[in-house]
């Protein structure tokens, strides 16, 4: 009993330090999961979100019939897709790759170029980009077109999302490598002097051992992208975009921000982000479901 | 590991050079020819001449940034909104961190599974918007670091930290009389300097960078960040450039572009080489699971 009570005492301080973040947690992440109610209701500014008048499911049958909210499904899902694919490959084998080399330095110094892009912001890189493929821009000035017989590579809804794509392994090589880089890093040794003894050569080392190796991380990466095929961020989307190719960059997240935010139409925008979440999070249940029949662990 | 089988000296080898080589130009021409065009002349970029050495060297674009009082004030205003937040998250993530490592607290796996929760379903940015304006922060600077104060991910970082610290050492300190918060300034804090630094990091970029949450909260420039306002400049100025096109002016917008461009970018890449050891650090620790 005295035990107990010391250990009690003992906690009361461990208690105090979570009190703000438990706090924080509540107000800032599970409230928020409670106004999601405000879809199902005609928002009124001056009552709030309690005291609106329930409509049930009015904005979500408005959104389907919107043909601006299935655009943005439409390219959301083009966007993450084509995404996945293009950046699933450029990590690993670069991962692989690295880890072949014998010159430690050189592999050292190239590691910290690549993860520089990852600090820059969104802003930044969607500049670069509008320069680097801009009419007077380096690329252009590489086909030497200049000017007016210049490529409108930002203004064309097919180059422009090659370079939504494209940007994003620039920007996300060095960080996507780091984690596989860790998994090689971790690989017993031992499995190699016995395919090397074996008589493998590189490739079938690296097929027979590092690959399998790195296949738990492989899925639950993949599984984790695959979960989020419906959630986009705001900043890539909205930055890199211009009027001339609305049709290809008109995303969820930038539409919830036009009709939500800056049209005022909070209940409708709710509407289109619940229907984001829902599906998001049936997409992680699902992909964790398929990674632990892959037979790895999963996520959760 | 594998490369030791390898003579130095192989054709292998030698493709693998290339292949750094490769990366490295890929990754830095884009940013050295945004430096470059920053600092090149009108008739240069205008002929497509700027590749990786500026041309017709000129530091016009820059004035034009420095003359700009927006974005030289927001400068320093981004600086300390960046410094006070990762103050206030990292302090209030290494508490809960803290607490949620102790095995002496029986209910940190209910307190760790509502913050686990919140990394999957997130309710969308409506909800959120209405409460950070309900809570009447719409156009104040809190609305820029209240609402990220706590990074689930951060705190799984710290916590797995945390975990990894010999029990004995608090059991030693407490047996001297030291009680929890002493446990955690002396010995669990001093111990994890560099997983804090890393966190630290994580907060200061995201803080840093975003633009996001200026653009739904804030109105008014004074709360406008450096990255916020260098976008505002781009924007403007690709609309001056539409209307004077046909004009004589001294620098092409390019260059003012560009060299706007560079000033968002500079403040990270000083800071880059000293905190990069934390980067992969912590993304490491982040990538342990639960």
């Amino acid at each position: 009993m005295n035990r107990k009570l010391s250990r009690i005492k003992r906690n009361i301080p461990l208690y105090i330090m979570l009190i703000i973040p438990m706090v924080y947690i509540l107000l800032f992440k599970y409230v928020p999961m409670l106004g999601t109610v405000v879809a199902f209701k005609k928002y009124n500014i001056f009552k709030g979100i309690i005291a609106s008048d329930w409509v049930g499911f009015k904005h979500f049958k408005e959104a389907f019939a919107a043909r601006e909210f299935r655009l943005a499904i439409r390219n959301t899902l083009i966007l993450n897709i084509g995404g996945l694919i293009i950046n699933f490959p450029f990590p690993i084998v670069t991962a692989i790759l690295l880890s072949e080399m014998r010159y430690k330095k050189v592999k050292k110094i190239t590691e910290t170029i690549l993860y520089i892009p990852h600090f820059l912001s969104m802003v930044v890189i969607a500049g670069i980009m509008y320069q680097v493929f801009g009419p007077r821009g380096i690329v252009n000035g590489l086909f030497g077109r200049t000017g007016a017989s210049a490529i409108p590579f930002m203004t064309n809804e097919i180059s422009w999302r090659l370079i939504y794509w494209g940007s994003g392994v620039w920007s996300g090589l060095g960080y996507g490598m780091i984690i596989y880089l860790a998994a090689i890093a971790g690989i017993n040794t031992e499995l190699y002097d016995a395919a090397y003894i074996d008589g493998a050569g590189r490739w079938k080392r690296i097929w027979h051992v590092t690959l399998p190796q790195m296949r738990p991380t492989i899925v639950t990466m993949t599984v984790m992208n695959v979960g989020k095929i419906l959630s986009i961020g705001f900043e890539r989307p909205y930055l890199l975009s211009n009027v001339a190719v609305k049709n290809a960059s008109s995303v969820i997240s930038t539409y919830v921000y036009s009709v939500g935010l800056q049209a005022g139409r909070y209940d409708f925008a709710a509407a289109v982000g619940v229907f984001q979440s829902v599906v998001c999070v049936c997409m992680v249940l699902i992909a964790n479901k398929v990674a632990r029949k892959l037979g790895e662990e999963g996520i959760m | 590991m594998n490369s030791v089988y390898d003579r130095k000296f192989s054709f292998f080898q030698l493709m693998m050079l290339l292949l750094c080589g490769v990366l490295i130009l890929v990754t830095l021409t884009p940013m050295l020819n945004i430096i470059a065009v920053s600092l090149s002349g009108r008739n240069a970029i205008a002929k497509g001449l700027v590749g990786l050495i500026p041309r017709e060297f000129t530091l016009e674009g820059y004035k034009s940034v420095f003359s700009n009082r927006n974005i030289v004030n927001s400068l320093f205003y981004s600086v300390a909104l960046t410094v006070g937040f990762v103050l206030l998250t990292t302090f209030m993530t290494i508490l809960a961190a803290y607490a949620l490592s102790r095995e002496t607290l029986k209910s940190r796996r209910i307190f760790l599974t509502i913050i686990t929760i919140t990394m999957y379903i997130d309710a969308g940015i409506i909800p959120h918007y209405l409460l950070v304006s309900k809570l009447g922060m719409i156009n104040t600077v809190w609305a820029l670091i209240i609402p990220g104060m706590i990074s689930p991910f951060n705190l799984i970082i710290l916590r797995t930290f945390f975990l990894g610290i010999n029990k004995s050492l608090f059991e030693a300190a407490y047996m001297d009389g030291c009680g929890e918060w002493g446990c955690l300034f002396r010995i669990a804090v001093p111990l994890s300097m560099p997983s804090i630094s890393s966190i630290m990091l994580f907060y200061g970029i995201s803080r840093w960078n975003s633009i996001s949450d200026v653009m739904y909260y804030e109105n008014r420039t004074q709360f406008y960040t450096l990255q916020y306002q260098v976008k505002l400049m781009l924007d403007s100025i690709s609309i001056d450039y539409n209307a004077n096109e046909l004009e004589e002016v001294l620098v092409t917008p390019e260059n003012i572009r560009s060299a706007a461009i560079v000033f968002a970018m500079v403040p990270m890449l000083i800071f880059y080489p000293f905190v990069q050891k934390y980067f992969t650090k912590g993304v490491n620790i982040g990538g342990v699971k639960e």
